[in-house]
């Protein structure tokens, strides 16, 4: 799936928070978004997600109008909104369960993520019994099961402690990899930004419009090293320049 | 220590100290009463209050039986009341702003006044004494259930959303569960108004039932029975309290703690 942001144009009474972004994504990419805080991020998400409408411009999905649908991204929040009263399967499967899929089906369909998505034996478990890296990737594991063409992640590794962020992104990386999923990522960490994707999109301070685009060549699997560090520098020089 | 002891010990700890108080409380009155001399018309002691609840037993049980029922059926009607106004406003958001004053106007009538009169509309039957409990009750669940909904997270619709859930299936996925720890805070809050509810209105007008033997016990310097029978009302209040948690754990055992 092609996605394009055409010109999204958004506000609040009194305040501006997007100025004509325009950006794309191409099937089977991996993109973040990146900008100060504040600059209007989750917004901009939000548009793409089809949950907000945009004062002006479209969001386009392989050249059709979706502006305001929400069938062709699953979203990701910040938090990873677990509900306690379900399991970790049936919290995985709430998306399906939605779109009106069986219930029996829709845990047909997850169960064979929980071995690679590393939470095996804990389909049955209440989600308080997960530590914070496995309850971001049942939050994940929600995202993808619901088959749709985009994922909008929008911060899913922020409220994690660093040495679980890394493990994350890299297992992030790996799954990314082996699925082929086309990815949106949010983020304010510029390391993770330039770790995982394929491409920068670097927003201007509010209202934001894309300052420029890093692109990020660099072979997979990556590890930390020079040339990791020299776009690091690239997205760092764009976001305060 | 196997999991029955520690629970056991633990709810030892948490009722022990209150229990300890109420012994000593009762020591002192009955102390008091035997030293005093006073006449039992004026104040019986505790042991005369159990010895003579005792013998009326079956008295106090067939009163007790009447108070139950009005209260079942009251509470009932106040939970269907309450489930429906709260309901009906998640709905609709404007009947939020044009009900919330009616519901806190509703609390403003003085049961005490009122009561009488329900008792002229409706004679002496079951009517007025349902409509007294479910006016007394169906506020703290209304307004529980109302600010429960009304809590759900703004992150857990937008998900809801982006996976084309309808309202009905935001409700039914996240606000209805989402409102169970507010609602039983509530409900408990109603128990323990509904018996006294009971009580106050049998206390009005009835031909049986707790609070009219308090009464007729009362009319006959028989305090000895009234308090046997305000102690039972203590007693049904607290099971029925107690009966909340059994409830809250079958139907969301999720949400304790």
């Amino acid at each position: 799936m092609k996605l394009r942001v055409d010109a999204v144009t958004k506000g609040y009474p009194g305040l501006a928070v997007l100025d004509d972004v325009v950006f794309d994504v191409a099937p089977g990419e991996f993109v973040s978004v990146i900008g100060p805080s504040g600059c209007g991020k989750s917004t901009l998400f939000d548009v793409i997600a089809g949950l907000e409408r945009p004062d002006a411009g479209r969001v386009l999905v392989d050249g059709a109008d979706a502006t305001g649908h929400v069938e062709h991204a699953a979203y990701m929040p910040q938090r990873d909104l677990l509900f306690p009263w379900r399991t970790v399967l049936d919290n995985t499967t709430l998306g399906l369960e939605v779109a009106g899929v069986r219930r029996r089906e829709a845990r047909a369909r997850a169960q064979p993520l929980f071995a690679p998505f590393g939470l095996a034996g804990f389909e049955h478990a209440r989600p308080d019994a997960l530590s914070g890296g496995m309850r971001q990737r049942a939050a994940l594991l929600r995202t993808v099961v619901q088959e749709r063409s985009l994922l909008l992640l929008d911060e899913p590794f922020g409220a994690l402690d660093s040495l679980t962020r890394s493990e994350m992104q890299a297992w992030l990386a790996g799954v990314w990899a082996q699925y082929g999923w086309t990815v949106l990522l949010v983020t304010h960490d510029i390391r993770e930004a330039v770790f995982l994707s394929d491409r920068v999109v670097v927003l201007t301070p509010r209202p934001a419009t894309v300052r420029t685009q890093v692109h990020v060549d660099l072979p997979r699997p990556r590890s930390t090293g020079i040339a990791l560090t020299e776009s690091e520098e690239k997205v760092h020089a764009a976001l305060t320049g | 220590m196997t999991v029955l002891e520690v629970r056991t010990r633990r709810w030892a700890g948490r009722v022990g100290p209150a229990l300890l108080l109420v012994l000593v409380g009762l020591a002192v009155w009955q102390l008091a009463v035997d030293v005093s001399g006073v006449r039992p018309q004026v104040l019986p002691s505790p042991l005369r209050v159990v010895e003579q609840g005792w013998a009326y037993r079956a008295a106090l049980w067939t009163n007790t039986v009447p108070t139950l029922q009005v209260t079942a059926v009251g509470f009932a009607v106040s939970l269907a009341v309450g489930w429906a106004i709260a309901v009906t406003v998640d709905f609709v958001p404007w009947l939020r702003q044009a009900l919330t004053p009616l519901l806190v106007a509703s609390q403003t009538v003085p049961i005490v006044a009122i009561a009488p009169l329900l008792i002229i509309w409706f004679g002496f039957g079951l009517l007025p004494k349902v409509v007294v409990i479910a006016l007394v009750t169906f506020f703290p669940i209304a307004i529980g259930l109302i600010e429960g909904f009304a809590a759900t997270d703004r992150q857990a619709t937008n998900l809801l959303r982006s996976m084309g859930a309808s309202r009905l299936d935001q409700f039914r996925y996240v606000r209805l569960p989402g409102a169970m720890p507010s609602f039983f805070t509530a409900l408990r809050i109603g128990i323990t108004y509904a018996v006294t509810g009971a009580i106050f209105a049998e206390y009005v007008g009835a031909t049986a039932g707790l609070g009219i033997f308090m009464q007729v016990q009362k009319n006959s310097f028989r305090t000895d029975l009234v308090l046997a029978a305000v102690v039972v009302t203590a007693a049904v209040s607290v099971t029925l309290f107690a009966l909340t948690y059994l409830v809250q754990r079958v139907v969301a055992p999720w949400s304790g703690r």
